[in-house]
């Protein structure tokens, strides 16, 4: 098949590795995510809090400045674990959007277009789809939720000797509990997206479950006397857990939890992305079979 | 079924393309594949049948995308089961509907999909722009293909297809809405990549003509079963022996000639002309009836072949519905 003899020709050199082969939809789905403006400025907005963060947690080791201020250090604010969640709650806002915008133009336009076939059709499993898939959006949240704050918490670490001791629950809450919530993220709107196969309103209900999850969750709540209706509210079930990440007991933050324990918010969790993964078993086939 | 491979320049030597063994298949509580059986050898091989006969299921099967209920397949000796990525890394898949990814220019999608099938990326690309060039997309290859004509589309789907120099093709309906000059196309590239030998080619289409022109096997469908298989190329070959002959001058003394050489003669006046049933035995051909009857002095007003043999194995198969077809698998089987 050369340019110039125009013939058909065999591959016979060495095929790349399987492992790592997924990633191609990562590197393909990377440029299409930016060829957007709105991504794009929206990223780098995803910035801004932590840019913040970082002039803050500078000025506080930066005695000239604060006393150009009028601030004494002791009254400014304390860089601790209440203030990593504080950043990690805004940083998962910005992924919530991020997630909102990218990830149901990833699944839905393939199975509009039948192009699920053309990827199943070669050495390429379903598995490696949807990891491959989910890569763009991990990969992309990852950039503006645990890898800036760990870059910020190693930061503050070297402005302050011994600080780092002290607060490496925070530097953990921050990677676990980014990745629970980008992770959970990026299965929903798969599966969602898989779901509807229409890019708008899969992005729509993405924003239905997450927001209006807490008010189904209220007003079962209210119908059945109980507290265990927040296990319909994604939301409230990843501040549970995050506050079980960084305070040990939800009750100790600052954020409204769920009236259940951790052990109960994380298994509800678990079965909801449990849920997603069998929409997206059932979802994503080379072809559907009509019954 | 099991008719061992005529053709010399056949991919590989070794497995035979595709072995059927009982496949069966069903699909939302029926049974769309139901005992197959056989071995398919050829360099193209058509699929034939009607609408609904099972033959997009069986490329889907062969693809891995439908698992058998029972039986077994295998490509190139590769069990289609237990060894499917191997199967897939051997085959270049053409689907027969519209099939894209949204979004992405014809060489994105094209190089993508060399580098999914395990293409390193810079091969991948200068494959994807030779592919493209190969099947006539040169000039558009950097538009969206959400913009292209379905003809295009097609084009884009054999590029796809071929990206990754595979052993086997599936053109599953490749001439579909194509006009004239576009299918022209189509069937030429099918025609180049089967006589170049590199990769066998399985065309599953409803299109006798198209079938005849590109396979020298063919695989005829009935409601999920085996209803013929023919080596087109001996059948053509064969037929070539029936003819029929009008003459004038001394008939008896050729025919007697031609008997000589071993030929069956039987004459069938028809309108008072001299017309005469031949088969020419091996090695006997055309030109030497003709030189047989120069040196007689005969004319030969006439001569023709038996013609449309795949619509008389298509019609045949679908009138008996391959009870013998199947008789004689199973007889090869047992």
């Amino acid at each position: 098949m050369g340019l110039r003899d125009r013939a058909f020709r065999r591959y016979r050199g060495e095929p790349t590795p399987r492992r790592w082969r997924f990633l191609t939809l990562w590197r393909y789905g990377r440029r299409e995510v930016f060829a957007s403006k709105r991504v794009t400025a929206l990223f780098t907005l995803a910035y801004a809090p932590i840019l913040i963060a970082a002039i803050v947690f500078y000025l506080r080791h930066n005695l000239p400045v604060l006393e150009a201020m009028e601030v004494t250090s002791a009254d400014f604010v304390q860089v601790d674990e209440r203030m990593f969640a504080l950043l990690l709650r805004v940083q998962a806002a910005f992924a919530f959007l991020l997630t909102a915008l990218v990830g149901p133009g990833l699944v839905a336009p393939d199975l509009a277009n039948n192009g699920l076939a053309l990827y199943l059709a070669r050495p390429f499993s379903r598995s490696e789809y949807v990891l491959g898939k989910m890569s763009v959006l991990l990969i992309l949240t990852s950039a503006i939720t645990w890898m800036p704050l760990l870059g910020l918490w190693l930061f503050q670490a070297g402005l302050e000797p011994g600080w780092a001791a002290e607060n490496l629950r925070s530097a953990a809450g921050v990677f676990l509990g980014a990745w629970v919530w980008i992770g959970f993220l990026a299965l929903l709107a798969m599966a969602l997206s898989a779901w509807v196969r229409w890019r708008v309103v899969a992005a729509a209900l993405l924003a239905v479950v997450i927001l209006v999850g807490s008010s189904l969750a209220e007003m079962v709540n209210f119908m059945f006397g109980t507290g265990w209706g927040d296990v319909l509210s994604p939301g409230l079930l990843v501040w549970t857990i995050w506050e079980g990440l960084f305070f040990g007991d939800p009750a100790a933050g600052e954020l409204p939890v769920a009236d259940v324990p951790v052990a109960a918010a994380w298994i509800a969790l678990a079965a909801m992305a449990g849920l997603c993964l069998l929409i997206l078993d059932k979802k994503l086939a080379a072809y559907q079979v009509v019954r | 079924m099991s008719t061992p491979s005529p053709h010399p320049a056949a991919p590989d030597a070794g497995p035979p393309v595709v072995e059927l063994d009982g496949l069966t298949v069903d699909l939302g509580g029926r049974t769309i594949l139901d005992r197959l059986a056989g071995r398919l050898t050829g360099r193209a091989i058509g699929l034939l049948g009607p609408n609904g006969a099972g033959k997009t299921t069986l490329l889907h099967t062969l693809l891995g995308f439908y698992k058998p209920k029972s039986g077994t397949a295998r490509v190139f000796g590769h069990d289609v089961v237990g060894d499917l990525d191997r199967v897939r890394s051997l085959i270049g898949y053409m689907p027969e509907s519209d099939a894209f990814i949204g979004g992405l220019s014809a060489v994105r999608l094209v190089r993508m999909m060399g580098e999914l099938s395990g293409l390193p990326p810079r091969e991948a690309l200068e494959r994807a722009h030779e592919a493209l060039f190969y099947v006539g997309l040169g000039e558009a290859r950097y538009r969206e293909i959400g913009s292209y004509s379905q003809g295009m589309k097609q084009l884009v789907k054999l590029a796809q297809a071929l990206v990754h120099g595979p052993r086997l093709l599936f053109l599953d309906e490749p001439t579909n809405a194509l006009d004239p000059p576009a299918r022209e196309r189509m069937l030429r590239h099918i025609q180049e990549i089967r006589d170049q030998g590199e990769a066998a080619i399985i065309l599953s289409s409803h299109l006798l003509r198209d079938v005849e022109r590109c396979c020298d096997e063919v695989l005829v469908l009935k409601d999920g079963r085996v209803a013929a298989y023919r080596d087109l190329v001996a059948e053509r070959r064969s037929n070539r022996k029936f003819l029929e002959v009008e003459l004038k001058g001394d008939g008896d003394g050729f025919l007697a000639a031609m008997r000589a050489r071993g030929a069956d003669c039987a004459a069938a006046p028809r309108r008072g002309r001299n017309r005469y049933k031949m088969v020419l035995p091996e090695g006997v051909e055309v030109a030497d009836l003709y030189r047989e009857a120069s040196e007689r002095r005969v004319q030969i007003r006439r001569l023709s072949y038996k013609r449309d043999s795949l619509e008389e194995i298509f019609l045949a198969a679908m009138e008996n519905g391959g009870e013998a077809e199947r008789e004689e698998v199973q007889r090869g089987a047992a």
